[in-house]
């Protein structure tokens, strides 16, 4: 078997630089591939690199680490093996408890060494169990855990009250766009596009923010960064990758939903 | 570390503490009502029987029915007149009362009313009741008729400020008890936002790393861990005036909690703290800046990917002095795009503004604005009264 690899994203410079030297301790033949900072490097080069494993800190800059997981989950080519993911976490009740009875391991700072030995002797089970199970076995199952992780937009589940109006400013005029006649919001850097039928509109919110004010049963999530009207939805067709691409009424562009999403679409 | 407690709980939970204090005390005063309406009814029956005028079931009887009906009339027009001040305050753009209910000088000619209305609706009730024929109330001159009026209006009198009075007592303790509730509640959330997990158990690894490496440093970090928790700790167990904590004292806790976020943060913070020797000694409430300052990390540098700087000034302007907390972080805009301008950001602002307000009125403020500049960021600015100790006398 090849030398496998780690890369680890903690934003905490002290603590990246101990983890790093308790794993050199611990598992002398694992290579960190690279120590990032924050999670858009993370993913960056978490794509890159392809290592066996990433030690994710919960909470960094641009983006977490749960968002990087959903990311790398949405992205990840399907020729090399899907990195086992360590989440890191000083003090995060909700991802604690949601992976507390999975596969994938956390960590909770100030790391022990004697936790951290008990992480890398299940990592590297699973590593040599993924010798010969099925590649995709640990995309699969890290699929499953996001999916039960991402906010829930299921109808009823929204807390917030539901948006009726979108208002998107261009100056000094402020649009009202009924939310009916929204096809698609897309993220946009520090933005999120609101596309209709004959324009598109830049509002200043973020995804997260908005989908708890969406009714689930007529926007459906269909990517990280997408949230799509269900009935502007002309076909689905899946793809090689896992991934999903989506033709619209009334907009010539496609869609691409995510594999994380792709289970939307089923023929009834 | 800002004060991460949403509005929407605070708000909720006195308003569900005021409801459940509200049902018992609702419960409470009825009994209460319906005892001294029995109590004075069964009274006068009991006297009437005594000055030997008629039986003592048809005095109870008359003496029920009659109370009975001012009560209604009585309760009726206090709600009516209730009703009418709340109309009339709507009518002229006023702000609604929390109680409408007349006062006692009010009351009085609403009592004489009541009982008037109530005197012979009750005797025709307890005419109908025993059979008997009452003399009828209008024959003004008639011994009885004024004997029952009296009767009706003193009993009316007893009842109402028996009653009132009680009540105006538990309203006034259930409010103080609310109040209470809601400080205790407040400090509670200070002490929660203050010794937020996710700070103090990242500072806590980084120190347990730093004792294997550099324990000197990881002495100096633990003298500011144990400073800030101290200054925390004091600060969130009441004393929030300005009493002898200085300026120079607060700039102290500032600096200890922007060491401990060094150590975590590295290269991506650089801090700056510029307080000029002459107002050291000027007072200050305690963890004025600090919620600021965290802010300014939490929602500003820490989400940043590249490295960022947080300036602390303190100046005087004419007679104030004004404090001034600068980042070069993600901006209120994209702070407010990513959702992170939210209830914790809000709460911190919002408590310090009352702080203010409490202690100095229109005299001092609080203003966030955006930072001017290429480097981008937000500035929080406070200027409140100047106040420098006295010098001594004979020192020089």
């Amino acid at each position: 078997m090849t030398r496998p690899t780690a890369l680890i994203a903690e934003d905490e410079p002290l603590l990246a630089e101990s983890l790093r030297s308790e794993l050199a301790r611990q598992w002398p033949e694992l290579h960190v591939a690279a120590l990032v900072g924050d999670g858009a490097s993370a993913l960056s080069h978490a794509l890159a690199l392809r290592p066996s494993l990433c030690f994710l800190d919960i909470r960094m800059p641009a983006l977490s680490g749960l968002e990087v997981a959903q990311a790398l989950a949405e992205e990840w080519p399907l020729d090399a093996p899907f990195p086992l993911l360590v989440f890191v976490t000083a003090y995060d009740q909700y991802a604690l408890k949601a992976f507390d009875v999975q596969a994938v391991d956390y960590l909770v700072k100030p790391v022990t060494p004697e936790r951290l030995a008990a992480c890398v002797a299940r990592l590297r089970a699973r590593l040599q169990r993924q010798g010969v199970a099925p590649l995709d076995q640990a995309l699969q199952q890290t699929m499953a855990q996001l999916r039960a992780l991402l906010p829930d937009v299921a109808p009823g589940a929204a807390a917030a009250p539901q948006l009726e109006v979108i208002q998107a400013q261009v100056g000094a005029v402020v649009h009202l766009v009924p939310i009916g006649d929204v096809l698609y919001f897309e993220a946009a850097d520090k933005y999120l596009r609101v596309v209709t039928a004959e324009r598109e509109h830049l509002i200043r919110t973020s995804l997260r923010e908005l989908l708890p004010q969406l009714d689930g049963r007529r926007f459906w999530q269909v990517h990280r960064g997408t949230v799509v009207q269900a009935q502007a939805i002309a076909t689905a067709r899946k793809e090689e990758s896992g991934k999903v691409t989506l033709t619209l009424r009334g907009r010539s562009e496609t869609l691409v939903a995510s594999r994380l999403y792709a289970h939307l679409f089923k023929g009834m | 570390m800002s004060l991460p407690v949403s509005p929407r709980p605070s708000a909720e939970a006195p308003e569900a503490f005021d409801a459940a204090v509200g049902s018992a005390a609702l419960k409470a005063r009825l009994r209460h009502r319906v005892l001294v309406f029995t109590v004075t009814c069964s009274t006068i029956a009991l006297l009437l029987w005594a000055m030997q005028s008629g039986g003592f079931g048809a005095n109870l009887v008359y003496s029920f029915a009659v109370g009975s009906c001012c009560w209604l009339f009585i309760e009726g027009l206090r709600r009516g007149t209730a009703v009418l001040v709340r109309w009339r305050r709507r009518w002229f753009g006023l702000p609604a009362l929390a109680n409408n209910k007349p006062g006692v000088l009010a009351t009085l000619p609403l009592v004489a009313l009541g009982a008037a209305a109530g005197a012979p609706l009750g005797l025709w009730i307890g005419d109908m009741l025993t059979g008997h024929k009452s003399p009828s109330l209008l024959q003004w001159q008639a011994p009885a008729t004024r004997v029952t009026l009296a009767i009706t209006l003193i009993a009316s009198l007893i009842i109402v400020f028996a009653i009132s009075t009680r009540e105006r007592l538990a309203e006034a303790r259930a409010a103080a008890e609310a109040a209470q509730h809601r400080a205790t509640e407040a400090q509670l959330k200070l002490l929660e936002s203050q010794l937020e997990p996710h700070m103090l158990f990242n500072t806590l690894a980084n120190l347990r790393v730093l004792i294997g490496v550099d324990p000197p440093r990881a002495q100096a970090m633990l003298d500011h861990l144990i400073a800030f928790l101290r200054a925390t700790l004091s600060a969130t167990r009441g004393d929030l005036n300005p009493g002898a904590h200085t300026l120079a004292a607060e700039f102290d806790r500032v600096a200890d909690y922007l060491a401990l976020m060094g150590l975590r943060m590295g290269a991506r913070l650089v801090v700056r703290l510029s307080l000029p020797e002459a107002l050291r000694g000027a007072a200050t409430p305690p963890l004025l800046l600090q919620p600021l300052v965290e802010n300014s990390i939490r929602h500003g540098l820490e989400p940043k990917v590249a490295p960022g700087r947080i300036e602390v000034t303190a100046m005087a302007a004419n007679d104030q002095l004004v404090l001034t907390v600068r980042d070069t972080g993600m901006g209120l805009d994209a702070e407010a795009a990513a959702g992170a301008q939210n209830a914790d950001t809000h709460f911190g602002l919002a408590q310090i503004r009352a702080r203010l307000h409490a202690l100095y009125g229109e005299r001092a403020c609080l203003t966030l604005a955006a930072a001017t500049g290429d480097e981008g960021g937000t500035v929080a600015q406070v200027r409140l009264p100047l106040s420098l100790p006295q010098p001594l006398p004979g020192a020089a």
